[in-house]
């Protein structure tokens, strides 16, 4: 027997719902970013992904919302311990935006609008793994939450999923983004709890 | 904290202080401790006897001394960490702890830039830490606290910040009950409030943010629309879930 807190008994447990180690249910959608909300007019927003060899694949907006879309529901899993369950989004694929890009890169960089980044393994991206997300809950996703549009990467810790997204670059070596260099865990797969560096 | 794992320790409470009715702050003393910057903040969890057990993270309220770490928990009603730890946990107990996390939200006491620190409720916490970090370093760096609260009995750390600080000034912004003969009436951040109680963004100040995610938004594009640097403003945010 390992620690025991006195006297805590904890909320009654509930044995249907199967949550990663360290995680607790929430019901509302908390809100964490590290800066100030971007704001993107849509005529002015633009998604890229940069290959290895200095290709770059662009989407407008009206390209974005013109392509076919997925509506995945799926669990979320914050690194601050928060996990809610069955978030419903609307969004495109990566596997759709992919289709005309020719890389063999294994790492991703993914940044954003307000300069957030963040790095995760190509494989990661694809095999209906990761979208473009652009609605939640059936309405436009709000800025606070990412909008106009953010990735939706549900099977790691959600700082993978970087709100206002605005490009993927594909590169030959991993390069950590802001919270992997501030003591994060450089992948963040909520099911091993690799929450910090060392984990 | 490049490279280190951070580990669970056993942390034993050696003294309390009821900050607020709802509000405790905690004095651990945590075997190991590696030290910690201002701004950071820690998880704790709690186990319970049948092996279940649960994780929250915590602000700490002020900067590294030695082994003793202090954390001050709102009370949040039906949570579930919070009132074990506001209202269960006693002196001479223990918490298990990890960390510290957290390395952007941070303020190094050899900064030069003018701070402002903008609190909403118990946002205070982190921002409680960095005014010590400056007192404790004797620097020199002009701080400005902007503090909005419901009303004046919700105050952290009242006795603390009533003290003359040079070059610490803070400014109360209430919501919902004002202190007799107060001027301001009650009401949220406004621009006028920043104006009057932050810096200029010619000043080119560090500012932090902390607060319910409502309060950071605003607080945040009110910076932005007085000219302040987006790279400029940090945020840490806390939903109304947690406990």
């Amino acid at each position: 027997m390992g620690f025991v807190s006195r006297g805590f008994r904890g909320r009654p447990r509930d044995e249907g719902v199967k949550l990663p180690p360290g995680q607790y249910l929430v019901h509302d959608f908390p809100v964490l970013s590290a800066g100030p909300t971007p704001r993107v007019p849509l005529d002015r927003w633009e998604f890229a992904i940069d290959t290895e060899d200095g290709q770059t694949h662009r989407w407008s907006w009206q390209e974005l919302m013109a392509l076919p879309a997925e509506t995945p529901t799926v669990d979320l899993h914050c690194v601050t311990k928060w996990s809610k369950l069955g978030t419903d989004w609307k969004g495109v694929s990566l596997d759709t935006l992919f289709a005309d890009v020719e890389s063999s890169a294994e790492y991703a960089l993914v940044y954003s609008y307000g300069g957030y980044t963040t790095n995760l393994p190509v494989e990661d991206l694809l095999d209906g793994k990761a979208w473009i997300a652009y609605q939640f809950d059936g309405e436009e996703l709000a800025a606070a939450h990412g909008g106009p549009a953010r990735l939706l990467v549900p099977h790691l810790y959600l700082w993978k999923s970087a709100k206002w997204v605005q490009g993927i670059r594909l590169m030959n070596e991993d390069w950590p983004g802001f919270w992997e260099t501030a003591g994060y865990h450089n992948y963040g797969d909520p099911w091993r709890e690799q929450r910090y560096q060392g984990d | 904290m490049n490279g280190r794992r951070l580990v669970w320790r056993i942390a034993r409470l050696v003294e309390i202080r009821d900050e607020t009715p709802s509000a405790r702050t905690l004095v651990l003393q945590i075997p190991g401790w590696p030290g910690h910057l201002a701004g950071q903040h820690v998880d704790v969890r709690l186990t319970a006897e049948d092996g279940y057990s649960t994780q929250r993270s915590y602000s700490i309220a002020a900067p590294a001394d030695g082994e003793r770490v202090e954390l001050t928990v709102q009370r949040v009603p039906d949570g579930e960490v919070s009132p074990y730890l506001t209202e269960e946990l006693t002196v001479g107990d223990e918490v298990e702890i990890r960390g510290p996390v957290g390395g952007w939200f941070v303020w190094r006491p050899n900064g030069t830039a003018p701070v402002l620190l903008v609190a909403g409720g118990s946002g205070i916490v982190p921002l409680m830490a960095m005014i010590r970090a400056r007192r404790q370093a004797g620097s020199r760096t002009p701080f400005r606290l902007i503090y909005s609260l419901r009303e004046p009995g919700e105050r952290y750390y009242a006795e603390e910040l009533r003290l003359p600080h040079p070059g610490l000034d803070v400014t109360y912004l209430y919501t919902r009950a004002v202190p007799d003969g107060w001027a301001r009436p009650v009401g949220r951040l406004t621009i006028a409030d920043m104006n009057t109680g932050g810096w200029p963004a010619d000043f080119g100040p560090e500012c932090y943010i902390c607060g319910p995610t409502g309060f950071v938004e605003t607080a945040s594009d009110i910076l932005l629309a007085m000219g302040h640097d987006a790279r400029a403003i940090k945020t840490e945010r806390f939903g109304p879930t947690g406990g």
